[in-house]
């Protein structure tokens, strides 16, 4: 596998016509007494990959993790698609949606975790093909030949047979990467994927989510690679104390950052 | 120590070996109460398992109260309670018949054991890593989905082992029947005995016991196996587990690692 930087950034394909993947309007969540997010607001257009950095506990991954309502927000909007996520209007207040709704909104979110959670009981090629089987109802000799695509786009078409626990932290990674893929979502979001991977397995999957931003994929992502950031991102978006206190292209952000906690923290980063 | 010296062989000879029609069927009815009582225990237990954690409040004190109650009591009064306090049927199916009270003793025994299984099922599922659901969730699929696909078929390993106790256990406790007349396999020593003061038709009763459990052994240590399919390559083979099994002086020497599940 080549290294990212190697690709020059001019040859993306930019899609024509902007338009609004997600947008995350003055989003509140506390847990308890304490208030993580504290009105955040983002939009991410077709095809952008945007990048949301910042000191830990800053409120990043519990953003990420309202995007597709794995926690609930207790004021605020978020839609994808143009859909709302996770609450349909009622009288003009938000109300919880049915389970089957967020479950049907959710086959249009992909989401990468920063601890993988591959099914450990399925071998590669199941973790792929289950949820175009089980969810979307894909005939299963469909699912299965477009799962073996996958894996091997993803450099492990020598472990469709292999069982997560046979594989190294880097390879479930990748193959997560694909079960998110297997679903063709409009919008995937990264959990500080490369977090829990040694450095040679970061280069591998850091590799694996640039090919996918170059050609085209809607992502957020959370993460701590600066260098990711500044090679792969459209855009990058600092979060402090559960506000976006800076928001710009990556060349701004890492040649001449305006506020003075987003330099002190890519000081202490970089 | 008189009783020690002077088995009557010929007792023992003729139950084990020349086993009569009304002794066949006291063992079926032991094979079936055990078997019925423990299937029923199992989804009874899964539901309230459910119950447990589930959002709605009254579930949750249903499934309290029902362990409170069911593992809170013996299970001969509940035999007794539930035979005596409503009217069951007796069932008939072709020549094999179900009397009312092993229709009761089968209900009594069910759901006693729905409470044990409560607090196994919920450990197992607990056991499993909550990233599976939110994995599960995340690829689209409903609760009841992600339950059924990903968390239940990871939490039977961890539920399959004090599983198999609970059946041994059950295949034992069924003797209890033999108190509101079903004729099972502890009746049967006990008309033997009462009729000639032979205490040896309870050491035959004991030896058939020993069968049905060991059968379950070997019956589990497969079903164990087929469930590790994910960490197949590390495990025993079946025939390993049957050799340590029936020889602990060689599992011993095999290290703790090799003894099984309750050495883990």
């Amino acid at each position: 596998m080549g290294r990212l930087d190697a690709r020059p950034r001019h040859t993306r394909v930019v899609e024509p016509v902007s338009e609004v993947v997600m947008r995350a309007q003055d989003v509140h969540k506390r847990f308890g007494k304490l208030e993580v997010l504290k009105g955040v607001s983002l939009e991410v257009t077709k095809g952008e990959t945007v990048c949301i950095i910042g000191p830990s506990g800053s409120g990043k991954t519990t953003f990420l993790r309202c995007i597709n309502h794995l926690e609930k927000i207790d004021a605020g909007r978020i839609e994808v698609n143009g859909r709302l996520i996770g609450y349909r209007e009622r009288n003009g207040k938000l109300v919880e949606d049915s389970e089957r709704n967020i479950a049907r909104q959710r086959r249009h979110i992909g989401m990468v975790f920063q601890r993988f959670n591959l099914f450990p009981h399925k071998t590669a090629l199941e973790n792929v093909s289950e949820g175009p089987v089980h969810v979307l109802g894909i005939p299963k000799e469909d699912a299965i030949d477009k799962a073996r695509v996958l894996l091997s786009r993803v450099g492990l078409g020598d472990k469709l047979d292999s069982y997560p626990g046979k594989l190294s932290g880097g390879q479930q990674q990748r193959v997560a990467i694909a079960r998110a893929l297997a679903m063709e979502p409009s919008l995937i979001l990264f959990d500080e994927a490369t977090s829990a991977l040694d450095p040679e397995a970061i280069g591998d999957v850091l590799f694996v989510m640039g090919e996918l931003a170059h050609e085209g994929m809607t992502m957020i992502v959370v993460t701590h690679e600066m260098g990711f950031a500044r090679e792969a991102a459209d855009r990058v978006v600092m979060m402090d104390d559960g506000l976006i206190i800076e928001e710009g292209t990556p060349e701004h952000f890492f040649v001449e950052p305006r506020h003075h906690r987003t330099k002190l923290f890519l000081s202490k980063i970089l | 120590m008189h009783a020690l010296v002077a088995i009557d062989w010929h007792v023992i000879w003729l139950r084990i070996f020349h086993p009569n029609g009304v002794f066949a069927r006291a063992l079926w009815a032991t094979v079936y109460i055990s078997v019925v009582a423990q299937f029923a225990g199992v989804l009874l237990g899964l539901l309230a398992a459910l119950a447990r954690m589930s959002g709605f409040a009254p579930f949750r004190w249903a499934s309290a109260v029902y362990v409170w109650v069911f593992r809170g009591t013996p299970v001969l009064v509940q035999i007794f309670y539930i035979y005596f306090a409503f009217s069951w049927p007796t069932l008939h199916f072709g020549f094999w018949t179900v009397t009312d009270a092993a229709v009761a003793a089968t209900v009594a025994l069910s759901i006693n054991e729905g409470a044990y299984m409560r607090e196994i099922i919920r450990a197992g599922i607990d056991a499993i890593d909550r990233g599976q659901m939110e994995a599960a969730k995340s690829i689209g699929m409903t609760y009841g989905q992600a339950m059924r696909r990903i968390i239940l078929p990871q939490a039977a390993r961890v539920i399959v082992p004090p599983l198999g106790n609970e059946f041994n256990n059950m295949m034992k406790t069924t003797s209890l029947a033999y108190t509101i007349g079903v004729y099972e396999l502890f009746a049967d020593a006990e008309q033997g005995y009462s009729r000639t003061f032979v205490a040896d038709y309870f050491l035959a009763a004991a030896f058939w016991y020993l069968v049905l459990t060991t059968l379950w052994t070997l019956v589990q240590a497969r079903l164990e196996r087929r469930l590790a399919v994910s960490e197949r390559g590390d495990e025993l083979s079946f025939r390993e587990r049957l050799y340590l099994a029936w020889n602990p002086w060689a599992a011993w020497m095999r290290g703790p690692a090799t003894r099984g599940w309750w050495s883990r």
